[in-house]
């Protein structure tokens, strides 16, 4: 018998039973289902992450100053008073494959203006900052290099802290207080809303580095160094010679820790793929054991139809049928069976997706692999839980099934 | 027996056919030794009493069942120990079944059940329709094509029953008491399509019976006991299915004869009660 006419009498005997058919695909639909919509939630989010992460500037190395550690206690990282802009020339002037940096150091400082005060974070940096971060701003400038060399009392604002503070008025060339020093507003730096950790990211406030060493914070050093190498390789070969680097400046023998700490672009998006990696493992394990539990259900109601059917099959044995003949009929339904809950559970996962990417306005990424595995899973599970009804069919006794009852 | 003359070949020889069933721990002896022969145009009643082996001598002809012992030539081919799936091709082409139950796949229309057997031929599907057409002309049932078994009466179902046994031009047609189900008339009118089919176009029939009034439309008996061929005769004062039908009330008949008898009853009735 051939594959059309074998298809063509699945269909037909299943759909003699409609209900039950529905009902035996809902496992299959309700696991490709939420496996698809999950799965777009999912790499919608991963693109969320990974937007965050292009928003830290691509190519981008972090070093921060590292803890140091005092008769045995260590204090956390900026504990030490080692990284200097002096290290951050070094390694611009010695390393070719970094081609950018910027100084860092902040701390919370209690801002007024007019009637309004607000505390918020201050980093002092330098103008490369805003383009190693990719972050323009929206009105006015960035204060300039020479404003840096002259420790001048000028500062850029983050949106969150321009509308608390000026609420309708145009804030630039208006003057606020940083703790207890009068800073120009020259600019306000375009919205980058939140982080990828929840975090707001235009609730801060830049100003020259030289001046919130001097003026705010009364240091000299450091927190951090934002670098930015030529290439996204670049950045992770970058690693070891900084470090080298440092450690000679820093002259730290060799069995000691290091006083800094270096990140990279590259170490940030592991841990994204990391997590990306658990929660396609998670989806996986939902996606197995409801495709089981459809998979069950599809046996059970082929068992139950091969033992209605014992007289049917008798007759085709009868008249010819070998066993293959009947084993094939038999898989063939139940492959049918789980494919159209497969394709069924697809069309409700766009559906579902849909819907979830409109209501909560979360964006939604379609995944063509999960579609394709979703169609070779359902297709599978039919043939593994459909194969010993079928085989049970085809071992039958055409005697014994044609006098059954 | 040859009665047809020496010329004619042997469609069905046993030899010495022998068929034990293990029941753990008795074992069945069902078969004990059958040798028989039967010849192309034949219309053979196989009879006897349950238990006497004739379900177990239909089921090896019918290439459904094998013998423990002995041989069996079907068409010159000794089928007795072939595979399962040779089997299943046997009974596909050289085989036509008609059951006490007429085992009609329901809610498939007459045309499809017929066309069954030439699907597994492997036959392409305008000519599977054709032939099946073809068949259901030969019992007369052309114009219920269409219809599904349970639209049609017990004796149009085995008819269509017929035609699916037909449909593959076996070189015989095995019918496992045909008329089991049947009222008398009805039985008689499938006897006629049987008796026609082996008249007219020579088909080679083996009918089970228990019915002797049955088994007198055949040609020759052969009584089974004790799982041994027992008597083998040649059918005298044959019966003529479409001489007996004559002799029969049609069904409108009966149904005018049963009416004038039940009002003669209630007539009774009415005339005896107290008034």
């Amino acid at each position: 018998m051939d594959f059309m006419n074998t298809f063509r009498l699945a269909l037909r005997a299943l759909s003699r039973n409609k209900m039950r058919s529905a009902l035996t695909m809902l496992g299959i639909i309700i696991g490709v289902g939420a496996v698809i919509a999950v799965v777009s939630i999912g790499q919608g989010a991963n693109y969320l992450v990974q937007q965050g992460i292009a928003a830290m500037g691509t190519n981008a190395v972090f070093i921060a100053s590292g803890s140091n550690r005092a008769g045995g206690v260590r204090q956390g990282y900026g504990g030490v008073k080692t990284l200097t802009v002096d290290d951050m020339n070094a390694i611009l002037r010695e390393i070719p494959l970094i081609k950018e940096a910027a100084p860092t150091l902040s701390n919370n400082q209690q801002i007024v203006y007019g009637n309004q005060n607000w505390n918020t974070r201050v980093t002092g940096t330098t103008p490369n900052y805003f383009d190693i971060r990719s972050w323009p701003v929206q009105s006015g400038s960035v204060f300039s290099d020479e404003e840096v060399d002259l420790a001048a009392n000028v500062c850029v604002l983050g949106t969150t802290v321009e509308k608390i503070l000026f609420l309708d008025e145009d804030p630039i060339g208006k003057t606020i207080r940083i703790g207890n020093l009068p800073f120009r507003v020259d600019g306000i730096l375009a919205s980058k809303g939140q982080s990828t950790v929840g975090q707001d990211q235009d609730d801060v406030i830049f100003a020259p580095y030289t001046t919130v060493q001097r003026k705010i914070q009364g240091i000299t050093w450091l927190q951090a160094i934002n670098a930015s190498a030529v290439s996204q390789q670049a950045s992770i070969a970058a690693v070891a010679p900084i470090s080298s680097l440092l450690r000679e400046r820093h002259r730290l023998r060799t069995g000691t820790d290091d006083d800094f700490l270096i990140r990279t672009q590259a170490d940030i998006e592991d841990l994204a793929d990391q997590t990306q990696s658990v929660m396609t493992l998670l989806l996986g394990g939902i996606a197995s054991v409801s495709l089981l539990v459809g998979g069950i259900g599809i046996m059970n109601i082929m068992l139950v139809s091969v033992t209605e059917r014992t007289r049917e099959i008798g007759v085709r044995m009868a008249v010819g049928a070998t066993e293959d003949d009947v084993r094939r009929q038999f898989l063939v339904e139940a492959v049918t069976l789980s494919m159209m809950g497969g394709f069924i559970g697809i069309v409700f996962g766009l559906v579902g997706s849909a819907l979830i990417s409109n209501l909560l306005s979360w964006p939604t990424l379609i995944s063509g692999k999960a579609i394709i595995a979703a169609v070779i899973f359902s297709a599978a599970v039919g043939i593994f839980f459909g194969y010993y009804p079928a085989h049970k069919a085809a071992q039958l006794d055409p005697i014994e099934a044609l006098r059954y009852e | 027996m040859k009665p047809n003359g020496g010329a004619a070949k042997p469609v069905i020889r046993l030899e010495s056919v022998y068929k034990t069933y293990d029941l753990g721990e008795v074992q069945v002896q069902a078969l004990r030794g059958v040798s028989l022969e039967v010849y192309e145009g034949e219309f053979v009643a196989v009879m006897g009493p349950s238990g006497s082996g004739k379900s177990t001598v239909m089921n090896i002809l019918g290439c459904l069942d094998r013998p423990t012992h002995g041989h069996y030539y079907l068409d010159g081919v000794d089928v007795s120990h072939m595979a399962k799936n040779q089997l299943a091709r046997i009974r596909n082409r050289k085989l036509g079944f008609v059951f006490q139950q007429f085992n009609l796949l329901s809610r498939t229309s007459a045309l499809e059940n017929v066309e069954l057997p030439t699907v597994y031929a492997g036959i392409r599907p305008e000519e599977r329709a054709r032939r099946a057409m073809e068949s259901l002309t030969r019992v007369g049932l052309a114009d219920r094509a269409g219809h599904h078994p349970s639209q049609l009466s017990g004796g149009q179902q085995q008819r269509v029953a017929i035609a699916r046994g037909l449909v593959n031009r076996p070189a015989i047609l095995l019918a496992d008491e045909p008329t089991g189900n049947l009222d008398s008339r009805t039985s008689v009118e499938i006897m006629d399509i049987l008796q026609t089919l082996n008249e007219e176009q020579g088909l080679t029939i083996v009918l089970v019976t228990h019915e002797p009034d049955i088994a007198q439309y055949s040609k020759r008996t052969l009584e089974f006991r004790d799982g041994r061929l027992r008597k083998d005769t040649l059918v005298q004062d044959r019966s003529l299915a479409r001489e007996v039908l004559l002799t029969l009330p049609t069904p409108e008949e009966q149904a005018a004869e049963d009416a004038v008898e039940i009002a003669r009853q209630n007539k009774l009735e009415a005339d005896q009660a107290p008034t």
